[in-house]
C-alpha cells in the first residue's frame, strides 16, 4: 500500500483531500479568525473594529479583569498538575492490577471505563446533586468553600479519566515481554526493582501520551466546571475556560478581550503540552 | 488488488464529498425557490413553551404555505445561542431582545417596526422598546408580573391573613410567628433562597428590582435610560429582606447556596413553605405541570423591603420579552415574518394557543385572557390604584453583574456577616459603574 501511495502521488492526492479540506474549515480558518477577532473589537458579528493589541493591553494591565485572569491560571495549573499526578498514578495501578492473572479483570476493566463515556456537564450536574446531598447533612454546601469546589472537581475527574488512562496503560503494559521480566528475575531482581527498572521504562510512551492527555484535559476543564461550581465562591474555582466564556458572554463589547486572552490560553496550554512531550519523550526507552 | 482497493476507496471518497457538496447547494436552491414567500425562523427564548410555538409554526406553514422554524435556547443559555446564530448566514428572522442593554447590542441589526401591522396590533404603544432616534425595535409579546405568591391554606392555617400584610413589618412578623412554630405547624416561612450556582436570579434580578426601583424613583430615573453609576441607597432595606428569606426558611442559609429554584418550587407544592418569592409564569408549574395547587389555594402579594410608602406598593409588573426583526435579512424574509406576527396577534386560533396553552397575557388588541390566577393579583393591585413596581432591573448592566451578584449573595449566604454583606455592597454599587463602562467602552 505504501508503495502504490509514493508512485501515484494522485492518490496521495485524492486521499488527502477530505481531511485536509475538513481540518482547514474546522480548524485553521477558525483558529486564524480567533487571532484576528483578538486583535478587534465587537459587539455583534456585523461590525467588527480593528484595534490592534488594545486587548492583549488589557489583559496584562493589572485592573480587576487581568488579577482574575491571572487567579484562574493559577488555579487552573495547580488543578492540572494535582490532577495530572493522581490521575496517572491511579490508573497505572489499576492497570497493573488488572493486567495480573485472576479472573474478573475483564469486566473491572469495563466497569472502570464506562464513567468516560458520560458528558461533562451531565456528569458535573449529577455528582453536584450527590455531594450536596451529602454536605447538607452537615449543613453545608458545595459552593460554601473554594476547596469543596476544588476537591469535587479533583474527585469527578479522578473518576472520569482513571478508566480512560487505564486503557491505555493496560496495552503499554501488555506489550511488555514476560521474557524481560523473567530474565530480571534471575538477575536477581525483586518485584520493584522490576518495575522501576524494567516495566515503566518499557510504557513510557504510554506515560507520556497519558500525561499529555491529562495535562491538556486538566487545563482545558470546562464542562464539569460549570456545571458544577460555576466558578463559586467568588471567582475561587473558575477555570481559565470559564473566565473566557464568562468575559466572552456575559458582558457586551467585551468579546475581543475575551478572544485575546483565549490566544493566551492557547499559548499557554501549548507551551506546557510541548515542554512536557519533550521531558517524557526523553526518558522514552528506544 | 490492493490498487483495486484503493481506487474503489478513493472513488467512494470523492463521490461522498461530491454527494455532501450537492446536498448542501440542494439546500440552497430550496430556499431559493422560497425566496419569493420568504420564510421565517424564530429564536423561541423561552424552554417551557418550545412544543406550542412548534405547533403553531406547523398550523402557520399549513395554512399560508411559508416555512416557519423555530429553534428554542437551552435554558438559560439565550444569549449564547443569539450570538451564534445571528452569525451565520440564515440568521434568526424573529427573535428576543430583553430590555435597554440587549437594544444597544443589535441595534444596527433591527427592523423598524414603526407603523407596521404588528406594531399597529398592540394594544398599548407604551410597550415597546425604542432606540435614540426614537424608531420602534422592539415589541413587548408578553407582560408579565412577579411577587410573593403566597399558600393561602398554609398561611390561614398558621393563623394569619392576607390581610395582616401590608409592609416589611408585617410579613416580618408573620414570618417569624411562623418560624417559631415550625416544627408545632409543620411547615415554614420562606421556601429556599436557592442560590445554588446559575439559580439565584431571583434574589439578584427580582428582588434587587425593589431597591432599585425606589432609588430610581426618588432620583428621577427610568429603565429606559440607564444610569452609569447607582448609589445604593436602599441596601439596608435589600439586606433586611435578604435576612429574612434566609432565616426563616426551610434550610439553613449555608444550605441553600446548594438549592435551585426546582426545589424552592416542590417544597411550596410540598406544602412545606408559607412563601415563595417569583412570578405568575410559575402558575402552570404550580398547578399542573410540577404540582397539583388550585387556585383557591394560592395568592400573590408585592415584595415589602421595608422602603418608605410601601403601602402603597403594588406588584412589580412589567416585560423582558421583547419581539425584534432581523432587519438584515431578504426583504422577502421581513414581510413574511411580519405576516407570521400579525397572525400570531389577530388569528383566533394563535391568540388562543398564546394565551391558553402558553398562558401568555399578550399586550395585543385581539388577545385572549390567559387562565392565569395570578394575575389577578396584579389586576387587583392596579385597580385598587397601587403604584405599579416597573421593572428597574432591566437596567441591570450586564449578565455579569447579575452573576456577581448572585455569587455574592452565596457568599453572603455561607457567611451571615457585614463582611460578606460588603461583597453585596460591591457587587450591586461598585460592580453597576465598572460593568456599565466595560458595556459602553469605545
Amino acid at each position: 500500500m505504501g508503495k502504490t501511495l509514493k508512485k501515484n502521488p494522485l492518490y496521495l492526492l485524492i486521499f488527502m483531500i477530505p481531511t485536509v479540506a475538513a481540518f482547514i474549515v474546522g480548524f485553521v480558518y477558525p483558529f486564524g479568525m480567533g487571532i484576528y477577532l483578538s486583535l478587534c473589537k465587537f459587539k455583534s458579528p456585523k461590525h467588527i473594529d480593528f484595534i490592534g493589541l488594545r486587548n492583549y493591553e488589557k489583559i496584562f494591565s493589572g485592573g480587576t479583569q487581568s488579577e482574575r485572569f491571572l487567579q484562574s491560571f493559577w488555579f487552573t495549573a495547580f488543578f492540572a498538575i494535582v490532577s495530572t499526578i493522581l490521575i496517572n498514578v491511579l490508573a497505572f495501578a489499576i492497570a497493573v492490577l488488572l493486567t495480573k492473572n485472576f479472573g474478573g479483570t475483564t469486566l473491572f476493566r469495563t466497569i472502570f471505563f464506562m464513567p468516560n463515556l458520560l458528558g461533562g456537564v451531565l456528569l458535573g450536574t449529577i455528582w453536584k446533586i450527590l455531594i450536596n446531598g451529602v454536605l447538607s447533612v452537615y449543613k453545608d454546601s458545595l459552593t460554601n468553600k473554594g476547596i469543596y469546589g476544588f476537591t469535587a472537581l479533583i474527585i469527578v475527574l479522578l473518576w472520569q479519566q482513571i478508566g480512560y488512562m487505564m486503557i491505555i496503560y493496560v496495552a503499554g503494559l501488555q506489550g511488555v515481554s514476560d521474557d524481560l521480566k523473567e530474565a530480571a528475575k534471575i538477575d536477581g531482581a525483586d518485584s520493584r526493582q522490576i518495575l522501576f527498572k524494567v516495566t515503566i521504562p518499557l510504557v513510557m510512551p504510554s506515560i507520556s501520551m497519558c500525561t499529555f492527555l491529562t495535562l491538556t484535559n486538566g487545563f482545558k476543564l470546562f464542562d464539569q466546571n460549570i456545571a458544577m461550581t460555576a466558578g463559586l465562591p467568588n471567582h475561587k474555582t473558575e477555570m481559565l475556560a470559564l473566565n473566557i466564556y464568562n468575559t466572552f458572554y456575559g458582558t457586551r463589547g467585551q468579546m475581543g478581550f475575551a478572544q485575546a486572552k483565549a490566544v493566551i490560553f492557547f499559548l499557554i496550554v501549548g507551551l506546557i503540552a510541548i515542554l512536557q512531550l519533550k521531558i517524557t519523550q526523553s526518558k522514552e526507552a528506544d | 488488488m490492493k490498487r483495486r482497493i484503493a481506487l474503489v476507496l478513493a472513488s467512494a471518497m470523492l463521490l461522498t464529498s461530491a454527494v455532501a457538496g450537492l446536498t448542501a447547494c440542494k439546500d440552497e436552491n430550496g430556499d431559493g425557490g422560497n425566496a419569493k414567500k420568504g420564510h421565517v425562523y424564530y429564536l423561541n427564548f423561552k424552554p417551557e413553551v418550545d412544543k406550542q410555538w412548534q405547533e403553531l409554526a406547523a398550523k402557520y406553514t399549513e395554512k399560508n404555505g411559508v416555512q416557519v422554524d423555530v429553534v428554542t435556547a437551552a435554558d438559560s443559555k439565550y444569549q449564547e445561542k443569539l450570538q451564534t446564530e445571528m452569525g451565520k448566514e440564515d440568521a434568526p428572522t424573529l427573535f428576543q431582545i430583553g430590555g435597554v442593554g440587549d437594544l444597544e447590542q443589535w441595534d444596527e441589526y433591527l427592523y423598524d417596526l414603526t407603523g407596521t401591522d404588528p406594531y399597529n396590533e398592540l394594544s398599548s404603544n407604551t410597550m415597546v422598546l425604542k432606540n435614540a432616534d426614537g424608531q420602534v425595535k422592539g415589541m413587548a409579546y408578553v407582560a408579565e408580573s412577579f411577587g410573593i405568591i403566597v399558600r393561602k391554606d398554609l398561611l390561614e392555617q398558621s393563623g394569619h391573613t392576607l390581610e395582616e400584610i401590608t409592609n416589611f413589618e408585617t410579613l416580618k412578623a408573620v414570618a417569624e410567628d411562623i418560624t417559631a412554630r415550625k416544627d408545632e405547624l409543620g411547615f415554614s416561612a420562606f421556601t429556599t433562597a436557592a442560590l445554588g450556582s446559575g439559580n439565584g436570579w431571583r434574589l439578584s434580578n427580582h428582588l434587587s428590582n425593589i431597591p432599585l426601583y425606589y432609588e430610581f424613583k426618588d432620583d428621577g430615573l427610568t429603565a429606559d435610560n440607564p444610569p452609569a453609576s447607582i448609589k445604593g441607597t436602599y441596601l439596608d432595606q435589600y439586606r433586611q429582606m435578604v435576612d429574612l428569606y434566609l432565616n426563616n426558611a426551610t434550610v439553613e442559609p449555608s444550605v441553600a447556596t446548594g438549592n435551585t429554584v426546582d426545589e424552592a418550587r416542590a417544597e411550596f407544592v410540598e406544602g412545606k413553605a408559607v412563601f415563595f418569592q417569583n412570578g405568575n409564569w410559575e402558575y402552570n408549574l404550580v398547578t399542573k405541570e410540577k404540582g397539583d395547587l388550585k387556585d383557591e389555594q394560592l395568592a400573590m402579594i408585592p415584595i415589602y423591603i421595608g422602603a418608605p410608602g410601601e403601602e402603597n406598593q403594588g406588584i412589580c409588573s412589567g416585560t423582558e420579552a421583547f419581539w425584534a426583526v432581523n432587519g438584515d435579512v431578504d426583504e422577502a424574509d421581513i414581510k413574511a415574518t411580519l405576516d407570521f406576527m400579525t397572525w400570531l396577534m389577530t388569528d383566533e386560533e394563535a391568540t388562543t394557543t398564546l394565551a391558553t396553552d402558553m398562558g401568555f397575557a399578550c399586550p395585543f388588541k385581539k388577545a385572549k385572557t390567559p387562565p392565569n390566577y395570578l394575575d389577578k393579583f396584579n389586576v387587583e393591585s392596579m385597580a385598587a390604584g397601587k403604584d405599579v413596581c416597573t421593572w428597574a432591573f432591566a437596567a441591570q448592566p450586564s449578565a455579569n453583574y447579575q452573576n456577581e451578584l448572585q455569587s455574592a449573595l452565596s457568599g453572603y449566604a455561607a457567611k451571615m456577616d457585614d463582611a460578606s454583606w460588603e461583597a453585596v455592597k460591591a457587587a450591586f454599587v461598585d460592580n453597576w459603574a465598572a460593568e456599565y463602562a466595560a458595556a459602553h467602552e469605545e
